[in-house]
């Protein structure tokens, strides 16, 4: 056995192969049937539509998702007969927050944690995938190593535990989720490194003598590009409902933000009787990791439906 | 392979190791645990007694290591809060936790496998596109927020299980489901995909030439090979399951050691923080450790690779 | 003593794909008796794996099949049931494939995948299937073959596993064996061990044989009967002597430049080939399908009715505009000195 051959068989086989992570859904030619091919714009559509939301804000939005109003606490949605209050159409919170306005500011929340998070695990993931594709050998051992360690780490146990220790705040919450979620962009781009190491004109342009540095970034990058962006789509959709769930158990995002794993936190008492308060952040949570998966999805049948 | 398995459970050692390193690490870089257990009118004096009665002045290397040391023979160390042992209290719960679990990914195994198969075995047909259905929902579907709206369906509105609590076997119910569903999606995937090609396979037309009847081609031939990498899936999520029995039980109040450490975490009682992580990753470690070893066992091209 | 095991005739097959209907075979007609030997000879897209699947019963689901008589053993098998059909598979006619490395399922032992054919067709005793399992290892040439059973399709070489193959058909005492280019996957040496094995056995268990190969070689030492097709259709047909001494049809005889005979072909003689591709099969067909690869094409060729063979008496048929007379002059001017 080779070298690598015995390094490689001693660390743990990676638990998602990159193939795994970046093979085209098994349905998507049924989901192309159903909805013409077009789940990646329906996806679009909806994450667009969110993200307008998110940057007019201040305009779309009825009332300051701060400002509180003791006197008009828990009204209701429009849709009910009593206690209704044609100012709120989503009805008010215990402190008399308008629901709507904050439900609109939490579309901020969510899409800031995604995409910082998304940002850092991309940067740390990716620059340990290409290292130890691109050299492989011992480097790939260690890397082999950090990535599996990362892995049987309990991430949601651990990020609570960091929030206790650094205090919660938005800040810390995406530094630790960032810190947490590049396993994946670690296994993916490991692996087409690997391959892409291993192209024509990679090889040439090692033989020319061209530095490292500037193999890596015009030669090798341009091949990871797309499986870079599926990627990142996953992992986007994991921390926005990882936030939500620490916020939830207020080992997140601290009040009065409006973050909707945070209101669904703060309507928890009230889910008796006022059950859209949960309803509402929920389906809003639901839409924007539905938009992103099937934006990822899509995006992931065009790319590798294009290189093959 | 028993050089096979020797290598896979030193690095799953060491791991172990590594992880248990950092978490000591973290919890104790960043909160002083003599204030933690001193409490707010504590002097200055009496902190420092602390540190020294605790051990906390000596270097963190020192502190880690004489920790690994005890964790390795069982003793955790004694609560900040409770002042119980560790082990004590541990031990008291984790059996609610590992049979969260088991139900949960027990459940995924009963919805995902059937339905992955039957998908397979009709693409395109009206279960393939209902198995779609709940692959492409359970995917987007946050886990603690579903859990919740069970509780207002069922628990408030109907009143059919009770919403807290783990004494009786109705308490399970929903917290399997919650749980359990999460983990079905992916689960489903890999078997449809799996029997999809399996069926494709050569040694599935040998055994219909055979004249085997369909049920043995399927479940014997067929199934059998599908879901080798299903297992080893299986095993991963019962892993994450632990981790995610953290929401779980605290929304259900169902006292295992998930809800344990979120306890623990409210208090910043550290050792049991630390106890529960280092289990945690045993687990995964363990598990996929042993996913591995069952695969090389059911498939034996693998240890010889 | 020699009955007829299985009858054939113009057995059809259609597989609907996007561009239109597939006629991949295009009804084709032949006889197996006890003891005999039939090779089916043909390029790769011939139809010739698709007929012997369409016989077993083993067609995928979208093919269609047609046939104006399939008897097996006197018993029309064109509309029996999945269960009755599998009944058959395994038991009195059984099949061999091309792929030996992956025709084992990897899970299972060697003994295992042996038995069960057993269990399931003959008799429910696992005493009697080991030994017979036993048995037939040795005769396919498996040393130490009690030891064998226990092992997993992985610890075996690929010859070794297309004689496992081998043994899995014979388990049951089969009338009627199909071997879809059994050596093709396998080292040339193996080949020969194997194809001979295969002859031996065929004599000694006087099984009915149809070999399905593109390998002219192969036929001229273990064929009784040639059927050579083409396109989904038997261009030629006959007894193997008869076939490969004066071959009517220009595929025929272009196949046969490709192959060297021994004791006709000169040494450093270069060998032929037949240039040119197989046609597109899809929609409607019509003429003679090798008329764009044929040396003798004339306009004729595209209006032939290509369902009414020439007949040579002796069973030797061919389907070509050309007269024997015509052929054979030709064919005598080229052994010619």
């Amino acid at each position: 056995m080779t070298d690598t051959g015995a390094a490689r068989s001693l660390v743990f086989r990676q638990r998602q192969t990159a193939e795994e992570i970046l093979e085209p859904s098994p349905w998507s030619k049924l989901r192309r049937r159903i909805l013409g091919n077009h789940s990646f714009l329906i996806g679009a559509i909806i994450l667009a539509a969110i993200f307008a939301v998110a940057i007019l804000a201040p305009l779309l939005a009825p009332h300051d998702p701060y400002d509180q109003d003791l006197t008009k606490r828990l009204t209701n949605p429009f849709w009910h007969e009593k206690k209704i209050d044609p100012e709120h159409v989503f009805g008010t919170d215990k402190v008399g927050r308008d629901y709507l306005s904050r439900l609109i500011y939490g579309s901020q929340i969510s899409l800031l944690i995604g995409f910082s998070t998304m940002l850092i695990s991309g940067v740390i993931g990716t620059v340990l995938g290409v290292t130890a594709g691109y050299f492989g050998g011992r480097v790939d051992m260690v890397v082999n190593f950090v990535i599996n360690t990362r892995l049987a780490m309990p991430v949601f146990l651990v990020a609570m535990a960091a929030v206790v220790a650094f205090g919660a705040s938005l800040t810390v919450v995406i530094l630790v989720l960032g810190l947490f979620l590049w396993d994946r962009f670690a296994v993916v781009m490991r692996s087409i490194t690997m391959q892409a190491r291993d192209l024509d004109y990679v090889k040439a342009a090692r033989a020319m003598g061209c530095s490292t540095p500037y193999i890596i970034v015009r030669e090798i990058f341009p091949n990871v590009l797309s499986s870079l962006t599926v990627v990142a789509t996953v992992e986007m959709a994991n921390a926005i409902l990882l936030e939500a769930a620490l916020s939830f158990l207020g080992f997140g995002v601290q009040a009065p933000t409006p973050s909707w794993g945070l209101m669904l936190n703060e309507g928890r008492e009230y889910m008796f009787f006022s059950p859209w308060l949960l309803a509402l952040p929920g389906v809003c949570l639901f839409m924007l990791v539905l938009a992103i998966n099937l934006f990822g999805d899509g995006l992931r049948d065009v790319t590798l439906e294009r290189e093959r | 392979m028993p050089a096979y398995t020797l290598k896979r459970t030193f690095v799953a050692f060491l791991i172990l190791i590594v992880v248990s390193g950092l978490t000591f690490s973290l919890s104790h870089l960043s909160a002083d645990p003599a204030l933690t257990i001193g409490g707010e009118q504590a002097s200055e004096e009496d902190i420092q007694a602390i540190r020294k009665l605790y051990g906390f002045d000596r270097p963190i290397h020192v502190q880690y290591l004489d920790w690994l040391g005890r964790a390795l023979s069982g003793d955790f160390g004694e609560s900040y809060h409770y002042k119980q042992r560790v082990f004590d209290m541990v031990s008291e719960r984790i059996g609610r936790t590992m049979l969260l679990g088991t139900l949960a990914i027990l459940f995924a195994l009963v919805v995902s496998i059937p339905l992955g198969t039957l998908a397979a075995m009709r693409p395109n047909s009206i279960t393939d596109r209902i198995a779609l259905f709940i692959a492409v929902l359970g995917q987007a579907l946050p886990t603690f927020w579903f859990a919740l709206m069970m509780i207002i369906v069922f628990g408030v509105w109907w009143r059919w299980l009770p919403i807290s609590g783990h004494t009786q076997w109705a308490n399970y119910v929903m917290p399997t489901i919650a749980l359990g569903y999460y983990a079905t999606p992916a689960l489903m995937r890999l078997t449809r995909a799996g029997m999809i090609e399996v069926l494709a396979s050569d040694y599935i037309r040998t055994a219909r030439a055979k004249g085997l009847s369909p049920a043995s081609v399927l479940f014997k031939h067929a199934l059998r090979n599908a879901i080798i990498p299903v297992v080893a899936l299986a095993a991963v999520w019962f892993g994450f399951m632990l981790g995610g029995s953290i929401v779980i039980e605290t929304i259900f109040n169902l006292k295992g050691i998930g809800w344990l450490s979120y306890d623990a975490l409210l208090r910043s009682d550290l050792p049991v923080v630390q106890a529960i992580v280092l289990i945690f990753a045993s687990f995964y470690v363990v598990l996929t450790l042993l996913a591995d070893l069952l695969n090389a066992y059911l498939d034996p091209r693998i240890s010889v690779r | 003593m020699s009955g007829t095991i299985l009858e054939v005739e113009n057995l059809s097959v259609d597989i609907p794909v996007a561009a239109g209907m597939l006629h991949p075979v295009r009804g084709i007609g032949f006889s197996v008796s006890r003891g005999e030997t039939l090779c089916i000879v043909g390029e790769s897209g011939c139809g010739k794996s698709l007929t012997s699947l369409a016989i077993m019963g083993l067609l995928p689901k979208t093919a269609r099949r047609n046939a104006d008589r399939i008897e097996f053993l006197g018993r029309d098998i064109r509309n029996l049931r999945e269960r009755e059909m599998a009944r058959l598979r395994g038991g009195s006619m059984s099949m061999i494939f091309q792929e030996p490395m992956t025709s084992l399922n990897p899970s299972y032992t060697i003994g295992n995948q042996l038995a069960e054919v057993y269990l399931r067709h003959v008799e429910q005793s696992r005493a009697a299937a080991r030994d017979r399992a036993v048995f037939l290892l040795e005769k396919v040439g498996i040393s130490s073959a009690a030891s064998r059973l226990g092992q997993y399709p992985h610890q075996l070489s690929g010859g070794q596993r297309q004689r496992v193959m081998i043994a899995m058909a014979l388990m049951c005492g089969p009338e009627l064996i199909i071997a879809d280019e059994p050596t093709t996957a396998l080292d040339v040496t193996i080949q020969a061990q194997i194809l001979h094995l295969l002859a031996e056995l065929q004599r000694e268990f006087r099984m009915g044989m149809i070999l399905i190969t593109h390998d002219l070689g192969i036929v001229a030492r273990v064929a009784d009967k040639v059927q050579v097709m083409y396109a989904g259709k038997t261009v030629e047909e006959g007894p193997c002597e008869t076939v490969f001494d004066a071959p009517m049809h220009p595929y025929t005889q272009g196949l046969l430049r490709c192959i060297p005979i021994p004791g006709r072909t000169r040494r450093g003689e270069r060998l032929g080939s037949v240039p040119g591709i197989v046609p597109n099969l899809v929609g409607e067909l019509s003429g003679c399908l090798f008329r764009n690869r044929c040396d003798h094409a004339r306009d004729a060729c595209a209006g032939m009715r290509d369902d009414e063979p020439t007949r040579m008496g002796d069973g030797h048929a061919y389907t070509c505009l050309r007269a024997p007379g015509e052929i054979s002059g030709e064919l005598q001017a080229a052994e010619a000195p």
